[in-house]
């Protein structure tokens, strides 16, 4: 049996989670406040993912702005988190943008995509 | 003279959810004065997520988050004015503020909700030695720089000040290709929420010195590079224990202030610990009808419990104009703290008016393990609460319930407790 000390990051509570690993197999969560945390436990030591957020350019914004900001829809693999920024690196959308509107369709291949998630008008 | 129901002096999350709550009371003559040119507040450079878990069930991010609530108010037709400074509010509640097409104004309110937020400590709060050069930023300057403005800051980064925008910046800046060297922190426990050091920190491999401080800048055009030394119990310096970091950048994140300058020229009476109003369990502060919530009344590290503690001040300040005076002052008790909360908000309760369920928050001065957070009222305990961990960094709350004070009706004494357990 393999004890894994974890805080969960789901939300910023932080809960301190004890993770029991039978063999690569999660036998146990405890620790959690939430359902959240259980999940987040068990993925976080077979597959830890994360949302990644960060910003684009964006071009003939009414009130000027020159970014806008994005994530990914969903959590991707921890491992391709650089890969995604630097899968946005260059790219300009133009305005109107809404919030959830598809900046990149499948960043860096994780099949996720980036959304905004904010309204440029 | 402009008259409105209640003015409500700022657009940030507090703001906003003042409003709305205001509004759903059955309020309709509502104002909000914003600085800024869009509402949010500083929701709007705030990128990343985690924002939104305890009031909407799912994690949004901060502009995601403000517009919820802009949307609301745009719903409710709650009209506001941007790129509008208050420049005065008087003890009467006349506001005073100016913007480039009404020029200099006055609205006369019925009530006032506070909701301005708070400021970043800057350096020179701190007293660093060193030339002034060019890349030494406030985490949270740097953060609207690369999130709105879309410019980096520099290149090779040492962050002073383990706050939750310092470590948020530690990994923004690390995806934007920089490389964050060191986090020092003077005090030997982190500032920041947990779990911002294992998503902004661990993942990125970036080292946290505790106990360490930043003993010098060197540098005269531009930060060359910074040395951090160790501190000891009295956050001294240790000789000996220098160690310098060549990098382009520092960035400070190192407190937040609230930002209370319109509050004293209402009188206002402000706590020497949160800097922020002491006000009583409406969250009404030392001038009647006057109101305060989100950071302007004490830092928040959570935007949930900025929008539920406005919402209160918004149903409270609604209130107060339909029933007027809601207070007697005379019967408002302090609420005596013991064993290690810092303060509380609110500060001072009246058991005839408390609402069915209350929130009472507050900080601890110190990381405190396994221990009981109690209540007592005239010296009986009426509540309980284990904590396994407290820590300065992350808001403890207590909920108060009506039926606790209706067992002690001539209370004289309030007190909240931390024992060992």
């Amino acid at each position: 049996m393999e004890v894994r000390n974890l805080i969960c990051i789901n939300c910023p509570m932080g809960c301190p989670l004890e993770v029991t690993l039978d063999g690569g197999e999660v036998v146990s969560v405890t620790g959690n406040t939430c359902p959240r945390g259980a999940e987040y436990g068990r993925k976080e030591v077979t597959n830890p993912t994360r949302i990644v957020t960060s910003s684009v350019l964006v071009a003939h914004a009414l009130n000027g702005e020159k970014t806008v900001s994005c994530k990914t829809r969903t959590d991707i693999p921890k491992g391709r988190i650089f890969d995604v920024v630097k899968a946005l690196k260059g790219i300009t959308v133009e305005a109107p943008v809404h919030i959830g509107d598809v900046i990149l369709p499948d960043a860096a291949g994780t099949g996720v995509p980036v959304v905004a998630t904010k309204e440029i008008l | 003279m402009e008259k409105y129901n209640i003015v409500i002096i700022g657009g940030g999350p507090a703001g906003l959810a003042a409003a709305s709550a205001a509004y759903d009371e059955g309020e309709r003559s509502i104002l909000i004065l914003e600085r800024d040119k869009e509402l949010g507040g500083i929701l709007n450079q705030c990128i990343h997520n985690g924002f939104g878990l305890h009031t909407f069930k799912e994690e949004l991010t901060g502009p995601e988050y403000a517009k919820r609530f802009s949307d609301q108010v745009a719903e409710k037709k709650i009209e506001y004015r941007l790129n509008t400074m208050v420049m005065d509010i008087s003890p009467d509640r006349m506001v005073t503020a100016m913007n480039r097409t009404d020029g200099l104004f006055t609205v006369q309110a019925g009530a006032v909700i506070l909701a301005m937020g708070c400021r970043e400590r800057s350096r020179g709060a701190l007293n660093i030695p060193g030339y002034r050069p060019a890349g030494i930023y406030s985490a949270g300057t740097a953060q609207r720089l690369v999130n709105i403005e879309g410019y980096m800051p520099g290149r090779e980064v040492v962050i002073l000040g383990s706050g939750d925008i310092g470590l948020i910046m530690a990994r923004r800046m690390t995806l934007e290709g920089a490389k964050v060297k060191v986090v020092a922190e003077l005090m030997p426990y982190s500032g920041g929420l947990k779990r911002n050091i294992v998503q902004c920190l661990d993942d990125y491999g970036i080292p946290l010195k505790l106990s360490h401080t930043v003993v010098d800048i060197q540098g005269k055009d531009r930060v060359t590079g910074v040395t951090i030394a160790e501190v000891d119990s009295s956050n001294k310096p240790v000789p000996g224990t220098e160690e310098f970091y060549s990098c382009d950048t520092l960035l400070l994140s190192v407190g937040l202030l609230p930002e209370n300058e319109l509050s004293k020229t209402a009188g206002v009476a402000l706590s020497r610990i949160t800097n922020g109003p002491t006000v009583n369990e409406q969250l009404e502060t030392s001038v009647d009808g006057i109101f305060a919530c989100g950071n302007v009344l004490h830092v928040h590290d959570l935007v949930d419990y900025v929008s539920e503690e406005a919402a209160m001040a918004g149903r409270n300040a609604a209130r107060f104009v339909r029933e007027g005076r809601i207070s007697d002052r005379s019967r408002e008790l302090p609420i005596h703290v013991e064993g290690g909360p810092r303060y509380t908000v609110p500060c001072t309760i009246d058991p005839a008016r408390i609402p069915e369920q209350l929130t009472v928050r507050f900080r601890v001065g110190s990381v405190m393990k396994n221990r009981y957070v109690s209540v007592y009222l005239d010296g009986e305990r009426v509540l309980r609460r284990r904590r396994q961990i407290m820590a300065p960094g992350e808001m403890e709350e207590l909920v108060f319930k009506k039926s606790m004070f209706e067992a002690h009706p001539d209370l004289q004494n309030i007190t909240i407790r931390v024992e060992e357990a």
